[in-house]
């Protein structure tokens, strides 16, 4: 083919020197929604609760607004061709998240029982560190495939991460489920970190060793059956998920880190089996653990029949178990905003009481927004998700397919987990929502998620560099993923 | 690695719109239930956000508002009140910030507190012009002069019930019952509260003053069955006149037994015409035309009255009972208000307003219209006939019957001068071989000069105190009957 005779259609482009349109300037302007949507949400909740627009307006909008300016400039100069999508996504979601933090904050019930009350401002905080960590992520990984060299140092760093919250005088046992540390005052969820230096692990480690899982295999009844010695990695994935379950008694990590595993395996391996085995193992797990711990089980009872759950909580009954309420007033707050919701700072979820600012978070959206709320949030999750595996299929190297898909898989089912047990769909677990939730663990770490993604995404996008120049050469046509 | 990678991209996908399908169940498809749930505290903060609206009788508010007291995290702001609560408590149920709501307070709830969809297009306009939200009204058909009577009456008795109905609409002018509460004393949500509520549930409280008697509880109605049996002799054509002898014997077997069936003291019931066996209330004379006219006919006369269904006047009254599977002995017992029988007082002022009424069953109600907060009719009850238990001319002949009851038969103690008034007195055998204190019943109607009929009232009066001889409807249930009557005539002059 001569490129003199053949100009650039829609469908192919010529590498040049020109380069393919970085998507910087849509960004800024979607960034721009991302952060008046907030402000206004704020306003609404001020002039709902005490009829006038509250004092903090100016600070938070220009608070959020530097914020977002700070990122967007740190993506314009470390990674000019990411993904357009992704900053602003998250940015919505985490002021979003701030307007519910502070609207819960007002409730007096929720301040007479510690829940609330000045957690926006310290959500706030949270967030300046996230977005510095963030730049951090952009400024010092100039190559995510630099990563692949702490293979093994990550899979170090994710069980230390892991077995944390057993330490003795280190984990702390909140409401039942032992996923915190709590270090000089401040708590810690090390299950938000781990996840993202679980995935380096895995991608890594499943780079190498995918030729040999994937075909070194029988077949059997149509499916292709992994050697004994390449189950091994499986096997210890699977244990080490059975073991968080037993004694950080928390199902939704257990089953994020599971699922995670199983995610980048299949991706890696292009095998079905590996669902099939992974399903297998992840139900058998799960209730045989089920079936001896306590904690899980009321979760289980809680999930089939909420209404007697809420009944045992209001009755007081001494079974040695704690009863909750929570899932049944999560319910009805859902239920109470019907379609359009109640309108912000007018709804009533400050009855579920513990957690309603983090775990719970979703029903007071659910509540204030209705189901066009709620939709509208679970589509923006949604988006980020898509944009990830979108990196993940336009990535050039198998180490960044692999960690795109992983984390963003990872967000998927982290979000299917919350939201779906917040909404009566599967048992309530122990994790948060992320970027809406209050708590600083889960904002700082999904932050760097996105620092990663945005990375991966930017050298994806990012046009070749241009060959030598050779006057004679003929231009390389190619066709744009 | 495309492949499963796009595979993985559907997975995630999927997962969303689960997630976005159970959204739709829950704050769709099961929306109203979880809103409406009582045990969904957002109903009773929602129910106490605004002053409630009041339910109103003669153009007077019995119910009231007030504030609560601030005292902690209370998310009530208003608490309900009551006039004459234990006087009205059969009509307007209560409304508690901890216990829910009953009755009218809570069936119009949605008018009172104003959230009523009928209210919608007021509440819009309101929200526009910042105008704060409030409760319509609910105004009954009582009568206030009659309650009094019912009530004092009753209270002078112990225990028992009133129910009096406008025969001519249906509408019901007075509902007691005693033992009564007091709905103020746990209308807000603190411990004194509770501890109120704790002393009034039937556990605590053999009494159990939180019945409605009136329309809850269902009594045998001994000797005042004895209108319905003859109704069923009359529209059966088993005798065509009041003064048609009945070839009745005396003493008189239970068909297919040997036990006598027996009348009260000695009377002169052996072969009496029906207005002899009703004036001196004959077990034996009614006793077999139940067992001449057999189970399906009574049955049939039963239900015209409204035996065997709910009344929902809109607060719900329990089914009285005509027992469908018996034998011809067991009919002629159910005929004379025994064996299985048994009738809420307000089922008993029924059948007496039916036969006032020249034979037209009117409908129940209480609730006479649903006023928006503006004073706007929001909904009118419109007297609806229920049913046709006996023509015209048989319901003459009845009303002949029953007023010689009152004239110079056991109901004396009711006659009203210038009135026309027509009764039945009753006096119930019940428990374990009838070794309880019986219940004394009195059902009558009162007929104004011009034909016209304004009242038909049922008094039950459960008299534990009372030496047993002295029971008899004629006596501790009459006066209160003719009491009621009388202010209800009173009220119309």
């Amino acid at each position: 083919m001569s490129s003199s005779s053949n100009t650039p259609t829609h469908h192919t482009s010529t590498i040049g020197s020109i380069g393919a349109p970085s998507r910087r300037n849509t960004e800024l302007a979607l960034l721009v929604f991302a952060v008046v949507i907030p402000v206004f949400a704020y306003a609404n909740v001020g002039l709902a609760i005490d009829d006038k627009v509250p004092a903090g307006l100016l600070s938070y909008g220009l608070g959020l607004g530097l914020l977002a300016g700070v990122a967007h400039l740190a993506v314009r100069k470390f990674a000019p061709y990411a993904d357009p999508l992704l900053l602003p996504l998250a940015t919505l979601l985490n002021g979003l998240g701030l307007v519910i933090i502070w609207r819960l904050d007002q409730s007096k019930l929720l301040q007479s029982i510690n829940q609330a009350g000045n957690a926006a401002p310290r959500q706030l905080l949270y967030t300046a560190l996230a977005i510095a960590l963030f730049v951090a992520v952009l400024f010092f990984l100039k190559d995510h495939r630099v990563l692949q060299r702490y293979t093994y140092i990550s899979m170090v760093g994710a069980l230390v991460l892991l077995l944390l919250p057993l330490v003795p005088g280190l984990g702390a046992n909140i409401y039942g489920a032992k996923i915190w540390i709590s270090v000089a005052g401040f708590s810690i969820q090390p299950g938000e970190f781990a996840k993202i230096v679980l995935a380096i692990f895995f991608a890594g480690y499943l780079m190498v060793k995918r030729d040999a899982l994937a075909l070194a295999s029988r077949r059997f009844m149509g499916l292709y059956l992994p050697r004994g010695r390449d189950l091994g990695p499986i096997l210890v994935v699977w244990f080490i998920s059975i073991l968080i379950l037993v004694f950080e008694t928390d199902l939704g990590t257990s089953l994020l880190f599971f699922g995670m595993f199983i995610i980048m395996l299949y991706v890696a391996t292009e095998r079905t089996s590996w669902i099939v085995f992974g399903l297998l193992m992840s139900a058998g797990g799960a209730v045989g653990v089920a079936t001896f711990e306590p904690h899980i089980q009321t979760r289980v009872q809680a999930w089939l029949d909420p209404m007697h759950e809420y009944m045992l909580s209001q009755s007081g009954v001494k079974d040695g178990i704690i009863h909750s309420e929570q899932a049944m007033q999560a319910l009805w707050a859902f239920g109470s905003g019907g379609t359009l919701g109640t309108g912000l700072g007018q709804g009533h979820s400050e009855l579920i009481r513990f957690a309603a600012n983090s775990d719970f978070i979703l029903a007071t959206f659910g509540e204030e927004l209705g189901l066009a709320g709620v939709m509208a949030i679970l589509v923006l999750y949604g988006l980020i998700v898509e944009r990830g595996i979108r990196t993940a299929l336009a990535a050039r190297d198998p180490f960044g397919k692999l960690l795109a898909v992983g984390l963003s898989g990872a967000f998927a089912l982290q979000v299917f987990v919350v939201a779906g047990g917040v909404m009566g769909l599967i048992p309530l677990t122990g994790m948060t929502m992320p970027f809406l939730a209050s708590g600083g663990s889960s904002v700082i770490a999904n932050w760097a998620l996105i620092g990663v993604l945005i990375r991966i995404s930017d050298t994806a996008r990012r046009p070749a560099p241009a060959p030598a120049p050779s006057p004679d050469a003929e231009m390389t046509q190619v066709v744009r993923p | 690695m495309n492949k499963p990678l796009r595979r993985i991209a559907i997975f995630c996908g999927l997962l969303v719109l689960a997630l976005l399908l159970r959204d739709n169940y829950v704050q769709y498809v099961q929306a109203d239930g979880l809103r409406t749930d009582s045990h969904n505290r957002r109903v009773a903060i929602e129910r106490y956000a605004t002053p409630r609206g009041n339910i109103i009788v003669d153009g007077d508010p019995i119910t009231g508002a007030t504030k609560t007291k601030k005292n902690g995290i209370n998310d009530f702001v208003w608490k309900r009140t009551y006039k004459d609560g234990a006087m009205w408590a059969p009509v307007t149920g209560y409304a508690s910030q901890a216990f829910d709501a009953s009755q009218l307070e809570k069936l119009d709830d949605g008018v009172l507190t104003g959230n009523d969809d009928r209210l919608f297009f007021r509440n819009t306009l309101d929200m526009i012009t910042g105008k704060p939200k409030q409760g319509g009204n609910v105004i009954t058909t009582l009568n206030a002069a009659a309650q009094k009577a019912a009530y004092k009456g009753l209270l002078s008795r112990g225990k028992g019930a009133v129910a009096a109905i406008n025969p001519q609409t249906g509408a019901i002018l007075a509902l007691a019952s005693t033992p009564s509460y007091d709905p103020s004393a746990f209308a807000g949500n603190t411990n004194t509260d509770a501890k109120a509520w704790n002393k009034l549930q039937k556990k605590n409280n053999p009494d159990d003053p939180m019945l409605n008697r009136a329309l809850r509880e269902t009594y045998p109605p001994g000797s005042t069955f004895k209108v319905v049996t003859a109704a069923a002799a009359l529209e059966n054509g088993l005798y065509t006149s009041a003064d048609q002898h009945t070839d009745s014997p005396l003493p008189y077997i239970l068909p297919k037994t040997t036990t006598e069936l027996k009348n009260e003291g000695s009377i002169p019931c052996k072969n009496a015409s029906m207005r002899i066996a009703l004036r001196y209330s004959c077990n034996t004379v009614f006793g077999k035309i139940g067992a001449d006219l057999g189970k399906e006919k009574m049955l049939t006369e039963a239900e015209k009255f409204g035996f065997n269904s709910e009344q929902l006047t809109p607060v719900r009254s329990n089914a009285s009972v005509f027992p469908k599977t018996m034998d011809p002995a067991q009919t002629a017992l159910s005929s004379i208000g025994q064996f299985e029988t048994a009738a809420t007082p307000l089922q008993m002022a029924m059948v007496a307003s039916a036969v006032a009424n020249n034979g037209t069953l009117m409908k129940p109600y209480m609730v006479d219209k649903l006023q928006a907060p503006s004073l706007d009719v929001i909904s009118q009850t419109e007297p609806e006939k229920l049913s046709q238990p006996l023509s015209e001319s048989n319901a003459q002949i009845l009303q002949d019957m029953m007023e010689t009851v009152v004239k110079e038969g056991t109901g004396t103690q009711a006659q009203i001068s210038g009135v026309t008034v027509g009764g039945k007195t009753g006096t119930a055998q019940h428990g374990v071989a009838n070794s309880e204190k019986p219940y004394a019943w009195f059902i009558s109607y009162a007929k104004l000069p011009d034909g016209s009929s304004p009242v038909a009232v049922a008094v039950v009066v459960e008299d534990g105190s009372a030496n047993r001889d002295d029971i008899s409807g004629g006596g501790l249930a009459a006066p209160i009957a003719r009491d009621v009557m009388k202010a209800v005539i009173d009220s119309k002059k």
